[in-house]
């Protein structure tokens, strides 16, 4: 690991001292650690870029995209992340930059969509309100602020704990508004059906390609400007107050001001991406902005990496790509299980004759296992995998699946989640030792239980990328760790 | 009148349950200073190990144990696995973060209640399970005044969660091990350098406060009868605004705050409607952060530098 501090003096200097007081956080920001060997440099080569072309050459890849032949079903999804990314970097906004945890993000995402549907249906009044986009976006986004600055308000001079109950709240409390509340108008459980798409000008998009298009142009767009607001006097103040608030407020930074602002430029995101959403699927349920879709948004931020514009949306392209494409499918899904299990192997284990040794055990247990399994009772081993293809051949008799998998992979489950826990506590050779049946029993569950149920699996996928991401890599997929200055 | 006072105690019957969740939700924010989202799904799981317990003994109509034995096995063996889980919760994910920022522990807990409510999910089915407490627990078992009754269960769980937080008043101020939590609450560093055993401190805090959430979890299946992996996320919701209301990290401002909290959404359901008791309970939590952010019992916490 080099840290790149201090900088040499024959060494270019970077741009000279910032003004007065931003000048520590903005030095704070360029202390980073890379990784050692040919994989630092790349990182190096990359942050030697500048944004711009980084940023230009992810939006061609974007609209390029489609060209190759995207299907119906690979489209939607591709519109449902980027409504996420878009959501994803503005929550970056609030948790990554102001450090404060909005639990209520969601609901901004939910005022967005249904003030839009609200104006640009036949929902209000004898004949409706059919607002072209040029006019409704910019009235949705305000009111999307103001909504913002005053739920923010009463937890102003809190701690960021009670900030994260009022907006948990608040979340709930929309849900729970767009049930109950008005029903005429805001259609209760059935929600608003029938919204215009978006119009300006006599021109409206209609079909999934325009909205996937307009959707590109729309996260590049937000990505460029949230990178010139990150750089800016308010941005500078945003990550001060993160770092310390108390020391932030010393240097004369209004630091409620500032939080609130924070807060009304995320939810300003959010009601930009729910727009979208509304006009794209025509229509908004209470639903679509329940709490498990935020945990969705967090999932993606924190895996691509909180604090960085390019790390949020990343994270929630990856995110969004696995929960909503690939695990819908046994075979993609049974690809994407064991490559990331090989993949964390070929990564984290070292030096590589651990590596092989540690593959070897484990195919040689599996067989070894299933034989003994077959020999005892031909049932233990009736069941097959749900994949299909090269994979399925591999693992027709490596991994046992029982005719009747239900009861003994709920077993295999929990005993798993003990496993795993001891295997981080465990140190030393037996760390290795316990590796191996710990990947067979984690085959095992897949192939029994998690395959079978993809709906809670991918549910459960977003829970424990939040829980080892905050614990090993906190920094996120992307990001680079600052490097602690030495007090 | 009758009903005013039937809501009256329906309302002091679920504000002791919630004043528990809150209890041990308090106790580890206290020393830890975390916001523990899980604390909800352990409710459920607890709710969950009596309903099993149930089934084990026979279920609820051909029980081959006699009834406060049974209930007595459901509360230990669920406030035992409970509190096994939240030290272990502890020990595995919030232990390593104990000096990120404060954001990183709040985001895993978020993580681990996900995980357990999708974890139960996955294990036990969508739908409800039924403890079916009239079978085994009958409803004239209680007492009646006039038109308000009371009946055997909401006596049993007053008493139960009376005594258990009397036990940890005195636990907290009278024990040894009690000056060594408040000791971390206060201050953890110098609590180490004064020979505290930190670690086992806040490991233990963790037990006793996941334990009396497993033992409100199986108060709540007797009471309200259904199980299901969902029940979680509402009653945390609920005992961090009990939580909140009576000044977090106070203990009697958790039981009073519970206490508030279980009447108020008594009477807005019978007096209302259960469809406004989210939001009236919001309304409540956001008049008391305004006008008393530190809660009804709470100290002034100064930040220091």
């Amino acid at each position: 690991m080099s840290i790149d501090t201090p900088p040499p003096p024959a060494s270019p200097q970077p741009a000279g001292p910032q003004v007065g007081a931003d000048e520590w956080v903005a030095r704070q920001q360029q202390r980073r650690e890379y990784l050692p060997g040919g994989f630092g440099q790349m990182q190096r080569a990359i942050d030697g870029v500048g944004w711009w072309p980084r940023l230009a050459a992810a939006a061609v890849a974007g609209l390029a995209l489609p060209l190759i032949g995207l299907g119906g079903f690979q489209l939607q999804v591709g519109i449902d992340a980027l409504v996420v990314a878009l959501l994803a970097i503005g929550l970056n906004i609030v948790v990554g930059w102001a450090g404060l945890l909005d639990l209520g993000y969601v609901a901004f995402f939910g005022f967005g969509a249904y003030g839009f549907a609200l104006l640009s249906s036949s929902q209000i009044g004898r004949h409706g309100i059919h607002l072209p986009a040029i006019a409704s976006l910019p009235i949705v986004m305000i009111a999307a602020a103001a909504l913002g600055l005053i739920v923010g308000w009463p937890s102003r001079r809190l701690f960021g704990d009670y900030l994260a109950i009022v907006t948990l709240f608040f979340g709930e409390a929309f849900v729970a508004f767009t049930n109950n509340v008005a029903p005429s108008k805001l259609g209760g459980p059935n929600g608003i059906i029938n919204v215009d798409p978006i119009n300006s000008f006599g021109h409206s998009v209609t079909s999934n390609e325009g909205y996937y298009y307009l959707l590109v142009v729309l996260v590049v767009g937000t990505m460029a400007v949230l990178r010139l607001l990150e750089t800016s006097r308010t941005g500078r103040a945003w990550r001060a107050v993160r770092e310390d608030s108390l020391a932030a407020g010393a240097m004369t930074i209004p630091v409620n001001r500032v939080k609130l602002m924070a807060f009304a430029f995320g939810a300003m995101v959010a009601a930009l991406a729910g727009t979208i959403f509304a006009a794209q699927q025509i229509s908004v349920f209470p639903t679509d902005f329940d709490t498990p879709f935020l945990i969705v948004i967090y999932a993606g931020l924190i895996l691509g990496g909180a604090g960085s514009i390019a790390g949020a949306a990343t994270g929630a392209l990856v995110v969004m790509v696995i929960y909503d494409g690939l695990l819908r499918s046994p075979t993609d899904s049974a690809y994407l299980f064991y490559g990331m299990i090989l993949l964390t192997m070929v990564v984290k284990l070292r030096p590589w004759r651990r590596l092989y040794l540690i593959l070897a055990a484990t195919a040689a247990f599996g067989f070894a296992a299933h034989s003994i399994a077959a020999a005892i009772s031909p049932s233990a081993v009736a069941g097959g995998s749900q994949s299909t293809g090269w994979i399925a051949d591999a693992l027709r008799d490596w991994v046992i699946v029982p005719a009747n998998p239900q009861t003994i992979g709920n077993w295999g489950f929990v005993l798993l989640i003990c496993l795993l826990i001891a295997l981080v506590q465990i140190k030393g050779a037996w760390r290795t030792v316990l590796l191996v049946p710990t990947i067979y029993l984690a085959s095992f569950v897949w192939e029994t239980r998690l395959v079978a149920e993809p709906a809670i699996t991918r549910q459960i996928m977003i829970g424990a990328i939040l829980i080892v991401m905050m614990n090993a890599r906190p920094q996120g997929l992307l990001g680079a760790r600052r490097v602690e200055t030495p007090q | 009148m009758a009903f005013f006072f039937q809501e009256l105690v329906n309302g002091v019957t679920v504000g002791a349950l919630y004043a528990l969740v809150a209890l041990g939700f308090s106790m580890v924010y206290g020393v830890l200073k975390l916001l523990n989202f899980a604390h909800g799904d352990l409710y459920m799981v607890g709710a969950f190990v009596g309903y099993f317990v149930i089934q084990w003994f026979g279920g609820p109509n051909a029980l081959t144990i006699p009834v406060p034995l049974l209930v007595a096995i459901m509360f230990v063996l669920a406030g035992l696995l409970t509190g096994g889980l939240g030290v272990a919760i502890e020990r595995f994910a919030y232990r390593p973060l104990r000096n990120a920022p404060r954001i990183a522990p709040l985001i895993t807990a978020i993580g681990i209640s996900f995980f357990l409510e999708n974890a139960a999910l996955l294990l036990f089915g969508a739908q409800y399970r039924v403890y079916n407490t009239s079978d085994f627990i009958p409803f004239h078992a209680g007492f009646s005044i006039g038109s308000v009754s009371v009946y055997a269960v909401q006596i049993m769980v007053v008493v139960l969660g009376v005594a258990l937080m009397v036990g940890l008043r005195q636990l907290v101020n009278r024990t040894k091990f009690g000056k060594q939590m408040r000791a971390v609450a206060a201050d953890t560093e110098a609590a180490e350098m004064l020979g505290v055993n930190v670690n086992f401190t806040i490991a233990a805090t963790f037990f006793l406060g996941s334990a009396l959430a497993g033992i409100a979890g199986v108060m709540a299946g007797l009471l309200f009868d259904t199980v299901n992996n969902t029940i979680g996320f509402t009653a945390g919701l609920y005992a961090f605004t009990a939580a909140v209301v009576g000044g977090i990290g106070s203990l009697p401002g958790a039981m009073l705050g519970g206490l508030l909290i279980g009447i108020a959404q008594s009477f807005v359901t019978g007096y209302v409607s259960s469809t406004f008791t989210d939001l009236i309970v919001f309304g409540l939590l956001i008049v008391v952060m305004v006008v008393r952010p530190r809660g009804l019992l709470g100290r002034l916490q100064l930040q220091k530098v």
